[in-house]
C-alpha cells in the first residue's frame, strides 16, 4: 500500500505573538520564528505508520514549502517514512489554499498510484481547512474530512468516523481516498534517537516547478484565485481598569466587579 | 444571470430533521443584503426528504427563491451527491456569491465544490461586505489585525462562516418566493457513502447561550492548571471555552474552541484566563456586556480590549478567586 502524507512547516505556534502582518507587503513577517512540523500533520503521520505496523506500507512524505522546510519533511523521516519529498521553488510562493491543492495533487499524480492520501484538518498558521479536500478534487478521489477513528482498514473498502461538533458520521469509502484527520484520531509519536540516524541514510528529493510540468500560470500567487486586498488593525472600544492590591484584594475586588454585572 | 448584472447571491442551507439550521437562516439574511447591494436575488439550496413544508422560514429570512432537492436519499448529508449536484446548479445559474455555514457539512462541501469550479474560497469570514468595485471583501482576523480576502476573477465568490457571526434577521412572514424543484438522481456515490449519522447531546452548558462565559487559554500550563479553569466555570455555572492551544495540548475539546474557526459566543460577562487575546480568539466575543482578563502578563494585548483586568499567574489567582466566589455564594444562599 502507498500512503502519502501531506506535510507542512508552519511558524511555531508557541512563537506565533511574534509573527506580524507586513504592512507593506500584506504577508506574514516570519523571521525569526522558527518553522515546525504543523501539530495535525503529526497525527496525520502517526496514522500511515500504525498502517504500516500492520501492512506492507510505504510511506511518502510530502511538502510545499521554501527551501528550510526540509527540516519538517527530515522529521517525518525520523518519525519512520521511507521517502520525503518537498516541492520549492519560487514559482510556488504565495499559493493560496487552491494552487497549494493544486500543486500538491499533480506532485502525488507524478509518485505514482497512491491507496491513501492523509492530511492534517487544518494547518496552524492558515486555519483553513481546503487543502484536502481540493487535493482530492484535483486527483478524482473521495475525501473524508474530520477522521476521528479508522474502524474498518482491511481490504480496499474502509469505515471511518469523521467528527461533528456533537456526535460523528459514519463513512464507508472505496481506496483510493484522501483523508484530513483530527486530534482524537491519535497521539503522535514522539522522535527517537535510532529514528533520526535513520533518516540520515534516507533521501529528501526536492521538486520544482519543471519536475511537476505545469504552467507557472496555475501555481503561487498567479494560480491563486483568492489574494489579501488589504489590512486592516483593530481598535479597541474598551477601556481597562487594572485591579490592584495583593492577590486576595484583587480577588474581592475583581468578586465585587462580577457581582455588580448582575448574572453572578 | 442578468444581462450585465450580477448573479444570485446563493447560500446553501443546512438542514437537520427537516429544520433549517440557524447558521443558514443568519447567511440568508446576509446574502438578502448583499443581494441587494448587488441589484440582484437571494437564493437558498436546500436538500433534503420531504423538505416541501419546512422552506417558509427561508423566505422570512431573506430568500427570493429556493432550490429544492427533495429524496429520500438526501435526508443527511452525502457529500458525493450534494457536490454534483450544487456543481451542477451553480454552472446553469453562475452565482456570484455562495455562502456555506462553518459547520462539519459546509467545511467539507466548501472545497469540493470551490475546487470544480475552479474557484477561491474563504474560511470563517467574521464579516462580509462589497467594495467599490462590487467585488466582496471576506474579513479574517489574523496577527494583530484584520485581512481582507477577495477573489477578484473567477466566480463565484465562495466564504464560509460560523454561526452568531450574522445576526438572526428579523423574520417577515408577508414575505415568500418561489420553490424551483431540483431533480438531484436517487442514487448512491459508488466510492462514498454515509453509513449512519450519530447526533450527541451535550451534556454542558451551551457556549453560545450562556449568560456567563470563561474561556482558559495556554496560561493555564498543563491540565491540573486547566481544571482549575473548569473550576471556575462550574463555580459561575458558566460555559467554559477556550483559545486554539489549549485543543493543541489536548486539555479541552474542539467544540470548545471560542474564535474565527470556532464558536462565537455574546454572554453578558465574559472571563479570560492565561490567555494572551490574540484576534483568533477575541472575534469569537461579541457584544459582551462586561469582559474580564486575568493574565501574568501586564503587557499582554488581552488588557486593551476588556473592562477590567487582573495581572497575575492565574494558576495562583483562580483558585484564591474560586473561594472568594463560593463564600459569597454560601452568604447570599443563607441570608
Amino acid at each position: 500500500m502507498n500512503i502519502v502524507v501531506c506535510v507542512k512547516a508552519v511558524p511555531d505556534p508557541q512563537q506565533a505573538c511574534n509573527i506580524r502582518i507586513d504592512p507593506v507587503t500584506k504577508t506574514l513577517m516570519r523571521c525569526q520564528v522558527p518553522l515546525v512540523l504543523n501539530a495535525l500533520d503529526k497525527n496525520a503521520m502517526r496514522a500511515a505508520l500504525d498502517l504500516k505496523e500492520q501492512f506492507d506500507v510505504h510511506i511518502t512524505a510530502l511538502s510545499m514549502g521554501p527551501p528550510d522546510a526540509e527540516g519538517i519533511v527530515r522529521e517525518c523521516l525520523a518519525l519512520g517514512a521511507d521517502q520525503g519529498i518537498l516541492l520549492s521553488d519560487r514559482a510556488f510562493a504565495g499559493a493560496d489554499a487552491y494552487a497549494t491543492a493544486y500543486t500538491l495533487a499533480t506532485a502525488i499524480a507524478k509518485i505514482g498510484p497512491v491507496d491513501v492520501v492523509f492530511c492534517g484538518m487544518a494547518s496552524s498558521d492558515g486555519s483553513t481547512e481546503w487543502v484536502g479536500p481540493e487535493i482530492a478534487t484535483f486527483l478524482d478521489l473521495p475525501v473524508v474530512t474530520m477522521v476521528e477513528e479508522i474502524v474498518e482498514c482491511r481490504g480496499p473498502q474502509w469505515k471511518v468516523k469523521a467528527s461533528l461538533a456533537h456526535g460523528y458520521r459514519l463513512m464507508q469509502v472505496q481506496l483510493p481516498a484522501v483523508f484530513t484527520v483530527t486530534r482524537k484520531l491519535n497521539t503522535p509519536r514522539a522522535l527517537v534517537f535510532s529514528g533520526i540516524i535513520n533518516a540520515r541514510k534516507k533521501s529528501i528529493v526536492r521538486w520544482g516547478i519543471d519536475d511537476l510540468g505545469v504552467p507557472a500560470e496555475a501555481v503561487g500567487l498567479k494560480g491563486s484565485p483568492t489574494i489579501v486586498s488589504k489590512l486592516t488593525t483593530t481598535q479597541s472600544k474598551r477601556e481597562v481598569e487594572i485591579l490592584t492590591g495583593t492577590r486576595e484584594e484583587k480577588a474581592t475586588q475583581l468578586l465585587k466587579k462580577l457581582v455588580d454585572s448582575g448574572v453572578v | 444571470m442578468m444581462k450585465n448584472g450580477y448573479g444570485p447571491v446563493w447560500v446553501i442551507v443546512e438542514q437537520r430533521d427537516c429544520r433549517i439550521r440557524t447558521v443558514s437562516l443568519q447567511l440568508m439574511g446576509r446574502a438578502q443584503k448583499l443581494a441587494a447591494g448587488l441589484n440582484t436575488t437571494a437564493e437558498a439550496v436546500l436538500f433534503g426528504n420531504l423538505m416541501e413544508h419546512h422552506v417558509r422560514p427561508l423566505f422570512a429570512a431573506g430568500a427570493d427563491r429556493v432550490f429544492l432537492g427533495s429524496n429520500p436519499q438526501l435526508a443527511f448529508y452525502e457529500p458525493e451527491i450534494y457536490v454534483r449536484a450544487i456543481v451542477r446548479l451553480a454552472q446553469e445559474h453562475e452565482p456570484e456569491i455562495i455562502l456555506l455555514g462553518s459547520t462539519a457539512m459546509g467545511r467539507e462541501l466548501a472545497p469540493l465544490v470551490a475546487a470544480r469550479l475552479q474557484t477561491g474560497l474563504t474560511a470563517h469570514c467574521i464579516d462580509l461586505v462589497l467594495d467599490e468595485n462590487n467585488i466582496l471583501e471576506q474579513h479574517i482576523p489574523a496577527y494583530g489585525g484584520l485581512l481582507s480576502i477577495i477573489c477578484p476573477q473567477k466566480r463565484p465568490q465562495m466564504a464560509t462562516i460560523a454561526k452568531g457571526v450574522f445576526p438572526m434577521p428579523e423574520p417577515d412572514p408577508n414575505r415568500s418566493g418561489e420553490i424551483i424543484p431540483v431533480t438531484v438522481p436517487e442514487d448512491v456515490s459508488p466510492r462514498l457513502q454515509t453509513l449512519e449519522v450519530v447526533h450527541e447531546v451535550p451534556d454542558e452548558i451551551p457556549l453560545e447561550s450562556a449568560a456567563i462565559v470563561v474561556a482558559g487559554g495556554a496560561g493555564a500550563g498543563d491540565p491540573d492548571g486547566w481544571r482549575q479553569i473548569a473550576d471556575l466555570a462550574d463555580a459561575l455555572n458558566a460555559a467554559l471555552g477556550c483559545t486554539r492551544p489549549v485543543v493543541d495540548e489536548g486539555w479541552a475539546p474542539l467544540e470548545s474552541m471560542i474564535g474565527q474557526s470556532g464558536r462565537m459566543v455574546s454572554p453578558e460577562l465574559y472571563i479570560g484566563v492565561g490567555l494572551s487575546g490574540e484576534q483568533q480568539h477575541m472575534v469569537g466575543i461579541t457584544g459582551a456586556k462586561v469582559m474580564v482578563a486575568i493574565n501574568n502578563d501586564a503587557k499582554s494585548p488581552v488588557f486593551d480590549q476588556v473592562d477590567y483586568g487582573v495581572v497575575d499567574d492565574c494558576r495562583a489567582f483562580v483558585p484564591v478567586l474560586i473561594k472568594k466566589i463560593k463564600a459569597y455564594q454560601k452568604n447570599q444562599v443563607t441570608c
